[in-house]
């Protein structure tokens, strides 16, 4: 029997987009979040932070416009939307730590039952590392979402009852998007709220690494 | 009064001394002080205690200072996916690592630029960067406490400077500078056009004059790496 198809990297992102509120301030970290932008449903207007000093990014710059000030915190020259505004980095940040930002989404290696996150190490990988802005964003955003495939290369699990990976924040997960599932973090441990088409809630939890309470009504992700 | 304009980038760099801890500027290839760390390179200094939010792209930023071996401890926060000189010589442990949180490594600057002490966060809590770290829980939330990163040069990238020192910055290229102005006890800045004092509307400065110490006109490189 060929292996159940799972969304696309492009389809996480897609279903994540419905995540973030109309006229939100929201920041988008590297891989699938970066991917986001692209998916807004019409009529959703949503600010984009960048942690290098900038609200209101806009797409990309197009070939022979770019502007090599005006670089995402990937290094891509974008534009602006109107209404965008510059700050220093330093502001930048107190915009994620203080909790001003509506919405972050990042990527991860591991989330566990409690929220923690995982994005920053592999361990025994080569060289020095990199945090860059993920543990402010951690520490401080109101809602911050974890777009990652549900399970490793290996096939074992991402979301776990304890992270085995170096930590990027405690218990500051709020809602896992994956190829699988949509999952939310609850006090009482991890919430199953929608399935992959296709996808059965048993068959997601024998592929989760901590317990899922699923509810009757688990919908099925609609990817319309 | 004493003249902060230079003509020459060398000179701009010759009292820098073997050792010294320089605060470097830029983000994501915007806002880099690529003249002045070239006109460093040409002096030699070297065993520098660099801050800076990466470690170099390519030959270009910091990667022209690893390059040639004249960093010996790094304080930052996102090395960077072409950081190869960097990676290189922190393999061989030619060069140590600091990694902070990019809004602490700001938040630290900007406490030695204060005045202040130390300051409690909950970045990082329970991560790798608490190990070793005062902690107390405040208002029920676990916190580390954080030390100001101090510095004895800012090598900062500005648009325009006046002569005597009053700064902007074009679109998202202030970045770091802003703050690495006011954390280092010298401030030198590399900028695009020097204009006249009062030139800069008074309402339009974004970083005032009593933070920079150096001025030089950057000639050359725009963006490397």
């Amino acid at each position: 029997m060929p292996a159940k198809p799972r969304l696309t990297r492009e389809q996480i992102a897609q279903r994540a987009a419905r995540e973030l509120p109309d006229g939100g301030y929201v920041n988008l970290g590297w891989g699938i979040p970066n991917l986001i932008a692209e998916y807004l449903p019409p009529g959703v207007t949503v600010y984009f932070h960048s942690e290098n000093g900038i609200l209101g990014m806009g797409p990309r710059a197009k070939p022979g416009e770019e502007d090599y000030d005006l670089v995402d915190a990937m290094k891509v020259p974008v534009t602006l939307v109107p209404g965008a505004a510059f700050f220093h980095q330093a502001d930048a940040h107190l915009m994620t730590r203080g909790g001003h930002l509506d919405v972050a989404v990042l990527g991860g290696f591991q989330v566990s039952e409690k929220g923690d996150l995982a994005n920053w190490k592999i361990p025994g990988a080569k060289g020095s590392g990199a945090i860059g802005g993920a543990m402010d964003i951690a520490a401080g955003t109101k809602t911050l979402i974890v777009c990652m495939e549900h399970t490793t290369k290996e096939g074992l699990p991402k979301i776990v009852r304890e992270c085995t990976y170096p930590l990027t924040g405690l218990a500051c997960v709020t809602t896992i998007v994956t190829d699988l599932a949509v999952i939310d973090v609850k006090p009482g441990g991890l919430m199953l709220r929608e399935v992959a088409p296709h996808w059965a809630p048993a068959e997601v939890q024998a592929l989760t690494g901590a317990k899922l309470s699923a509810p009757n009504d688990v919908q099925e992700m609609d990817l319309s | 009064m004493k003249r902060k304009v230079y003509s020459d980038i060398d000179a701009v760099v010759a009292d820098v001394p073997d050792g010294a801890r320089i605060m470097f500027g830029g983000f994501g290839g915007a806002g880099f002080p690529n003249n002045l760390i070239a006109a460093l390179a040409r002096k030699g200094t070297k065993d520098i205690v660099a801050i800076s939010n990466n470690c170099g792209t390519r030959d270009g930023e910091l990667g022209l200072l690893f390059k040639l071996n004249r960093i010996r401890h790094v304080i930052a926060s996102f090395p960077g996916p072409h950081s190869n000189h960097f990676q290189e010589r922190f393999t061989a442990k030619e060069v140590t690592l600091e990694l902070v949180p990019q809004g602490i490594l700001c938040e630290r600057m900007r406490a030695a630029a204060a005045g202040l002490l130390g300051f409690y966060t909950t970045v990082g809590v329970g991560t790798e960067v608490a190990v070793g770290k005062e902690e107390r829980t405040i208002d029920g939330k676990r916190a580390i406490l954080e030390m100001p990163i101090h510095a004895d040069f800012a090598f900062i990238k500005a648009q325009k400077a006046d002569e005597l020192g009053n700064l902007t910055y074009r679109l998202a290229a202030q970045n770091f500078n802003p703050i690495m102005a006011m954390a280092a006890k010298a401030t030198i800045v590399e900028v695009e056009e020097i204009v006249p004092i009062g030139a800069i509307d008074p309402e339009s400065v974004m970083t005032p004059a009593i933070f920079v110490h150096r001025i030089v006109q950057a000639k050359g490189i725009r963006y490397a790496g």
